[in-house]
């Protein structure tokens, strides 16, 4: 269930995230496609979470008590992506960085039999991601492959995102034991892979990959930055100021 | 929206729907060059499922007809019913006609 819950919880968060952008994206195209992006990352949010909730050993709970009455101790998603837009370069920064990831993984739990409703998930979730790191990827290229401001300050987006990345492949017990049941890839071939798909694309970009420094690391037990706990402050106060609303 | 002024060149975007034989236009938008604009297109116009392919043209490319010859180019056909082909029996295997 922690698992899915990580799973659920990186896509929640990126998604409210991203629709922050709603009417504030530089042109209206482009405001429009990470809100798309956002959509498809709520889609699969609804369906990682009802699965997660319904294996809930004590009681059974749906994908919105999930979502809006936890608090941010309960939330397992990756420091990455609850860190705030900043500008449009930090967005996409964050994005790229974490498409890749997401996409590998998503590839891994598809394929796997372990957990057949979580592979149909994922098999969906593979062609939404594949097309969101496609998006970001062609950012990246075109600001750091821009004018010498875009290009400088993209590479100062992923310079300051970059002690999250670590995160994202530092295994504990919950992707160990994923692992080794089959539902979620081993932390370190993926990290492998992700390497060379980013370096790829900071290659194309003419931008320099960060030394791997200091990484922050807590997210994935519930140990999360102030950004989250204010996120989650906007995201869940209507449900819990009126319990069951409805529209 | 408005503090950034976008100054990417317009394209005119085309989409052929699930059940349509030709691409058909859609609307416009602005991108830096045409893979963006397929990107945005894709985007703005087939969220909705409404397409399986997408045509972009620059707007600049495209040449129009005059509305003031409007007159001189499309009114002599007016009085030519015998140019439709409503008097043929088609055959049942003919389709999209």
């Amino acid at each position: 269930m922690d698992a899915l819950l990580r799973l659920g919880d990186d896509a929640l968060v990126l998604a409210q995230r991203l629709g922050e952008w709603c009417g504030h994206a530089p042109a209206l195209e482009e405001d429009i496609a990470l809100t798309n992006i956002a959509l498809d990352l709520i889609g699969q949010t609804q369906s990682y979470l009802s699965l997660a909730g319904s294996l809930d050993p004590d009681a059974p709970k749906t994908d919105d008590e999930l979502a809006f009455l936890r608090s941010d101790r309960e939330f397992k998603n990756l420091l990455l992506v609850e860190q705030s837009n900043g500008h449009f370069g930090d967005t996409i920064a964050r994005q790229f960085l974490f498409d890749k990831y997401a996409l590998l993984r998503a590839e891994h739990v598809a394929q796997q039999t372990f957990d057949m409703d979580a592979a149909a998930i994922a098999a969906k979730a593979v062609k939404e991601i594949r097309y969101h790191a496609d998006h970001s990827s062609k950012w990246i290229i075109r600001l750091g492959d821009g004018t010498s401001e875009s290009h400088s300050r993209i590479q100062k987006s992923i310079n300051d995102l970059w002690k999250f990345t670590g995160e994202m492949f530092a295994a504990d017990e919950v992707d160990i034991a994923g692992s080794i049941a089959g539902l979620l890839p081993d932390l370190t071939a993926l990290k492998t892979q992700w390497d060379e798909e980013i370096d790829k694309v900071l290659l194309e970009a003419t931008l320099v990959r960060p030394e791997d420094g200091e990484m922050k690391t807590g997210g994935r037990t519930g140990v999360h930055t102030e950004e989250l706990v204010t996120m989650l402050a906007e995201m869940q106060v209507l449900p819990r100021t009126h319990p069951g609303a409805s529209w | 929206m408005s503090e950034n002024k976008s100054n990417w060149p317009l394209w005119e975007v085309f989409v052929r729907s699930r059940q349509g034989l030709g691409h058909k236009h859609v609307g416009s938008l602005h991108a830096s060059d045409a893979e963006m604009a397929i990107g945005n297109a894709r985007d703005v116009y087939t969220r909705r499922q409404e397409g399986v392919s997408i045509w972009v043209v620059p707007a600049e490319s495209i040449s129009a007809s005059s509305p003031s010859d409007s007159e001189a180019l499309f009114d002599p056909a007016n009085d030519k019913v015998y140019r439709h082909p409503t008097f043929f029996v088609l055959p049942d295997e003919v389709n999209h006609m």
